[in-house]
């Protein structure tokens, strides 16, 4: 069920082979989409949070989507990495490629491990390790996970914490990070595993008001550098300044995408116009 | 009243208090240890998905913190032997009672600090790409061990205290030495008041330490 299954600690990336599949869509004939997903359903016993998703998103793309609460955006979001298992479907992050459903041998305890190092996730409420400092958070994933020594996990923590702007606060417990410092320490983490995607998952609807623009900075400043990310979230100001694309998930479905103009600005769709509507008071 | 204190009969054999002393604790840390292990492996067959591990370990545990620890002590030094026919020795079969109680307690006790962790600590190191046991030894473990460790410290305070019910099959513990020399001296008032100062030197502290974990509320 799986095409490509890179080891954990294997730098070098096995020779690409999804040529012969299905034609890229709007992206360049050279470059295939960094993420493919075809027809997701993730069902919970009688709920069906996700119906049939499909997203493609490019290499260096920052992929919006958009919708109402309990639309599936979280569910889906966490599909992709696997955090939660998709009960149907067909899914594709750089060279992996998996196909969910009957009949398909789920994937080992492993391979999900190995797959979950590539694709960052930063959650809604942090979900720091309390009993490690900033940096001890931020070189977890590459002390345990990437088998890194001490001195080179910790450059990379110093040099993501400076990025991040909290060089200052690297010993400090997360007890003692105000919200936004907190959530910074949080992306650190992600990106410290050097992942070709990070998920963001409302990541600033935890926080104060006046805390939440400090987080957006660094979602901003990764956009300008060619991240690959999916953000989920109701900030549809930031979402208007700095996404590539927006998709309107609802009932579980994309109900529809485009630019962040086409979507936010000129939408027909009455779904969505209704969403929308109740964002601008 | 007209009763004269008399608390030379304390101190007749005063080797008497010594021995007791390493017969007590001797017990205490053999059956606490024991007691930890057995939970701990409980602990985790508890919060397995399987029906077929939780129902009988679950029913172990239910045995053991449902019945008096007399009647467990009694049974594993009489009774045990006689149904599994095996000679245990005694030293052995009278530990055990002790030890399993400790167990059925202390795998309660795991069992809850575990669960006692928020389900993002889970997702966020698997999102890292640890293994499970990976999230559970280097995320899950320290901070369920900060929140366990008070009430453990409460079960061997509670576990120290019961190795006085040892006495009633023979153990040379504290409080059987304590009983011969009252048969020796008929100075019972004395020598169970300087018994009861014995357990309280050797518990108060530990009291202490529960107390002070407890306070720690830095996680």
């Amino acid at each position: 069920m799986i095409s490509e299954v890179p080891r954990v600690a294997e730098a070098q990336a096995p020779p690409e082979r999804h040529g012969s599949s299905a034609a890229p869509g709007r992206q360049a004939a050279s470059e295939p989409p960094m993420i493919e997903i075809e027809d997701l359903h993730k069902r919970y016993g009688e709920l069906e949070a996700v119906k049939g998703a499909s997203l493609r998103v490019g290499r260096g793309e920052a992929r919006f989507i958009i919708g109402p609460s309990g639309c599936g955006k979280s569910t889906f979001l966490r599909c992709i990495n696997l955090l939660e298992a998709p009960t149907r479907g067909r899914m594709r992050i750089g060279e992996i490629s998996m196909t969910f459903g009957a009949g398909q041998k789920p994937l080992s305890t492993r391979q999900q491990a190995a797959f979950r190092a590539r694709v960052g996730m930063v959650f809604q409420q942090f979900h720091l390790f309390p009993h490690m400092t900033a940096r001890e958070n931020v070189m977890e994933g590459p002390r345990t996970v990437k088998r890194l020594p001490l001195a080179e996990a910790r450059d990379i923590a110093d040099g993501l914490l400076a990025k991040v702007g909290l060089a200052a606060k690297r010993d400090a417990y997360p007890r003692h990070l105000s919200g936004g410092q907190a959530q910074r320490v949080a992306i650190a983490r992600a990106l410290a595993m050097a992942p070709e995607v990070v998920l963001f998952d409302e990541v600033t609807s935890a926080l104060d008001p006046e805390l939440v623009d400090e987080v957006l900075a660094v979602i901003r400043q990764l956009t300008e550098e060619g991240m690959t990310m999916v953000v989920v979230t109701h900030e549809m100001g930031f979402a208007r300044e700095v996404a590539s694309a927006v998709t309107f998930m609802d009932g579980g479905m994309m109900v529809e995408q485009g630019s962040a103009e086409q979507v936010l600005e000129h939408a027909t769709n009455p779904r969505l116009v209704a969403f929308l509507r109740r964002f601008r008071r | 009243m007209g009763y004269s204190w008399d608390f030379s009969a304390v101190t007749l054999h005063p080797e008497m208090w010594l021995l007791g002393f390493l017969v007590t604790t001797g017990y205490s840390i053999a059956t606490i240890l024991a007691g930890l292990l057995i939970g701990v492996v409980c602990g985790t067959l508890l919060m397995s998905r399987r029906h077929i591990l939780t129902s009988p370990v679950g029913g172990f545990v239910q045995a053991f913190r449902c019945t008096p620890l007399l009647i467990q002590i009694i049974w594993f030094y009489y009774a045990l032997p006689v149904a599994v026919n095996v000679s245990i020795p005694a030293w052995l079969a009278a530990g055990l009672g002790l030890t399993f109680y400790m167990g059925a307690f202390s795998a309660e006790i795991f069992r809850g600090g575990i669960q006692s962790i928020d389900r993002g600590q889970w997702q966020a190191a698997r999102a890292i790409g640890m293994l499970p046991w990976q999230v559970m030894w280097r995320v899950v473990l320290p901070q369920a061990t900060r929140r366990m460790l008070p009430p453990f410290v409460n079960q061997s305070v509670l576990q120290i205290k019961n190795t006085s019910l040892l006495s009633v099959i023979a153990v040379p513990d504290l409080m059987y030495r304590a009983q011969l020399l009252v048969s020796e001296t008929f100075r019972p008032l004395e020598i169970y008041t300087s018994l009861g100062v014995a357990y309280f030197a050797i518990l108060y502290p530990l009291q202490k330490l529960a107390k002070r974990l407890e306070r720690r509320d830095d996680i």
